[in-house]
């Protein structure tokens, strides 16, 4: 098992490499002197001369390559061009709102999902199996920030049920510690904003949920309804055993490799569409931190906000991989 | 006696009768509702790309900010989606959409259907290095969550739909080109390719005459659920402001110049969602259809 984690982990050394490549052609694959573009038409000679020999763009490139890896690997993700921070740690507080957001996001997809897949194969062709199915189908199709505009517009402006945007209200802050507001809040004690934080969570988590959801009920029913047609299940109902446990006892545990995986993948894909959640729904996390640095042209924040999201997508296909040789021991580690 | 003659004579007839697999294929297709549906709602929004000027009743610039009435006006018998924030007619806006969106659509795929091929047929068809490095770059590519890398394309090329539209069709290739190099790995071991080279056939020709043509029902399927993508990511990024720039009427454009009225003018934002929905509706019960009909391995 060791030996097949240190293999799957030295296989995915030349695709990061390759990764932190693509990243570092962002600012120098600009058209034109990257410098001048990034400052503008306005921007002076000598400033322009200034932020190239910043960035190190007046070196040859394999140079420029391998100083912004050794910088990688200090942990030195470069500074932002607008607010002059370390990108490393001004990045934390957005990664963690992200982690936080998709976390609720993918409980919430896990659960609903996956109930729903499993009444849907059990009731085979019912009403019930006939309109979550269709939800499904909708679902996948749906453009996840026109659902989160329809669900501003609904839940916050129509009925006032939940709050439109932000983490928090603004005149009652969360005191960060580890910038997990649902933990921050409950180590302090304090049950009123832990409340307001899940109500904060609810819209953004509902539409970052949806496609995850949608392809969880699906991949659940077809695989459940294989499983629900295998003897051992005709006989533990022939047997009179109450449906709940032959579902979670007997039938899920098997149709669950299939599942596993695609809620992997999905937890995956999440992170993309957290971009565009979080810009919709001001959630202050790294899709926002890095679409405002599209508007500032704040390339270096750009670069790094990538990185850190495709590594984390890497991270989870690979745990992901690991998981399922875990459960299913005829995966061979070989 | 010389009757039954015949009737024995009419069924071996019958049996063989040879039904072509795309005869096959057709069939179960037609026979799936969703899939049925889903191609009624594509040939629809085809339509309104082909038709668009002679169904809508305004151009997609039409401003009339001189009257106040008509500007953010509700649907109405004379306005049936409403009007923006210029006094433009909605519905116009949204029947031109449909020409923008099927356009990056099907260019992008079709663009990544042809890079796709080229480098998935030279790595599975001359193997060693070139598989080596092409494969490692497909790798890569997917080790980026697809919008994530059409972002940093687009920042570097600069916002537009043109370079949006090269950007989907370049997160793209990468599915494509690994779905041809594993048909090109399995079909050149087969017999008749072995016999083709044998006889001295040009490789060019072994993969224009067999390879390519084996591949192509996979594509298709595929094709048909990356124009749905496609269609989602183009919006996204119009959506993000790296796409489509004012007045195009490009749907995921307008939801995001919609945004600021949400509170007062829902129906700017209400029309071009439910259009995208619909197209990307179709091509996803379309392409399910066609993958159960033409490739049903493929199925989960």
């Amino acid at each position: 098992m060791l030996r097949y984690i240190g293999k799957r982990i030295l296989q995915l050394i030349p695709v990061l490499l390759g990764m932190t490549f693509v990243v570092f052609l962002i600012i120098r694959a600009i058209p034109g002197d990257p410098a001048q573009v990034i400052l503008g038409q306005q921007a002076t000679e000598e400033s322009i001369k200034a932020l190239r020999e910043k960035l190190g763009l007046d070196q040859p490139w394999y140079i420029q390559y391998f100083d912004y890896l050794k910088g990688l690997l200090t942990g030195d993700l470069g500074e932002s061009l607008r607010t002059r921070q370390p990108i490393s740690t001004e990045i934390w507080p957005y990664l963690a709102a992200t982690i936080e957001l998709a976390i609720f996001a993918m409980i919430l997809a896990v659960i609903i999902g996956m109930n729903a897949g499993i009444i849907s194969a059990w009731f085979q062709n019912s009403w019930f199996d006939y309109i979550a199915m269709v939800i499904a189908l909708i679902g996948v199709s749906m453009p996840i920030f026109w659902l989160g505009l329809m669900e501003q517009w609904a839940f916050s402006i129509e009925l006032h049920w939940l709050p439109t945007s932000g983490r928090e209200e603004v005149r009652n802050p969360v005191e960060a510690i580890t910038h997990f507001y649902l933990i921050d809040t409950l180590i302090q004690g304090r049950l009123d904003q832990f409340w307001i934080a899940v109500k904060h969570l609810i819209l953004p988590g509902v539409a970052l949920a949806t496609i995850p959801m949608a392809i969880i009920a699906r991949m659940t029913r077809s695989s459940m309804l294989e499983v629900l047609r295998s003897d051992y299940i005709r006989t533990a109902r022939a047997k009179g055993q109450k449906m709940s446990k032959v579902i979670y006892k007997h039938a899920l545990k098997n149709a669950l490799i299939p599942i596993i995986t695609i809620i992997g993948l999905q937890t995956g894909l999440l992170l993309g569409g957290a971009i565009l959640t979080e810009t919709i729904f001001s959630w202050p996390g790294i899709g926002r931190y890095i679409y405002e640095a599209i508007g500032y042209r704040d390339y270096t924040v750009i670069q790094s906000g990538i990185l850190i999201v495709a590594f984390m997508f890497v991270m989870i296909n690979l745990f992901v991989d690991l998981l399922y040789s875990v459960i299913d021991s005829r995966i061979k580690y070989n | 006696m010389r009757e039954m003659v015949s009737n024995s004579a009419d069924l071996t007839l019958k049996e063989e009768k040879v039904v072509g697999p795309w005869k096959v294929a057709w069939r179960t297709f037609r026979k799936s509702k969703s899939a049925l549906i889903g191609s009624a709602l594509v040939l629809f929004f085809i339509a309104l790309a082909i038709f668009g000027p002679f169904i809508a009743p305004e151009g997609i610039n039409e401003q009339k900010l001189q009257d106040p009435t008509l500007r953010l006006a509700p649907p109405s018998s004379e306005y049936w989606f409403g009007t923006d924030d210029f006094g433009r007619d909605i519905f116009s806006r949204v029947v031109y959409g449909a020409r923008i969106s099927l356009a990056v659509g099907f260019l992008s795929v079709i663009l990544s259907i042809v890079v796709g091929s080229f480098l998935g047929v030279i790595a599975g068809y001359y193997g060693r290095w070139l598989d080596t490095i092409i494969s490692r770059i497909f790798d890569i590519m997917l080790a980026f969550p697809s919008i994530l890398l059409a972002i940093a394309i687009v920042s570097i090329l600069g916002p537009s739909l043109q370079n949006a539209l090269i950007a989907i069709a370049i997160i793209n290739i990468p599915n494509f080109g690994r779905l041809i190099r594993s048909k090109v790995l399995s079909v050149k071991e087969e017999e008749y390719i072995v016999a083709a080279k044998a006889i001295g056939m040009k490789d060019s020709r072994i993969l224009y005459r067999h390879i390519l043509p084996n591949s192509f029902s996979p594509v298709i399927v595929q094709g048909t659920l990356a124009i749905a993508t496609a269609i989602i990511e183009a919006a996204a990024l119009s959506f993000l402001g790296l796409g489509a720039e004012a007045p195009q009427p490009e749907w995921g454009k307008m939801l995001s110049d919609a945004r600021v009225h949400l509170m007062t003018a829902p129906w700017t934002m209400i029309f071009p969602g439910v259009a995208i929905m619909l197209t990307v509706l179709g091509f996803n019960l379309m392409g399910d259809g066609l993958r159960d009909a033409l490739d049903p391995k493929m199925k989960n």
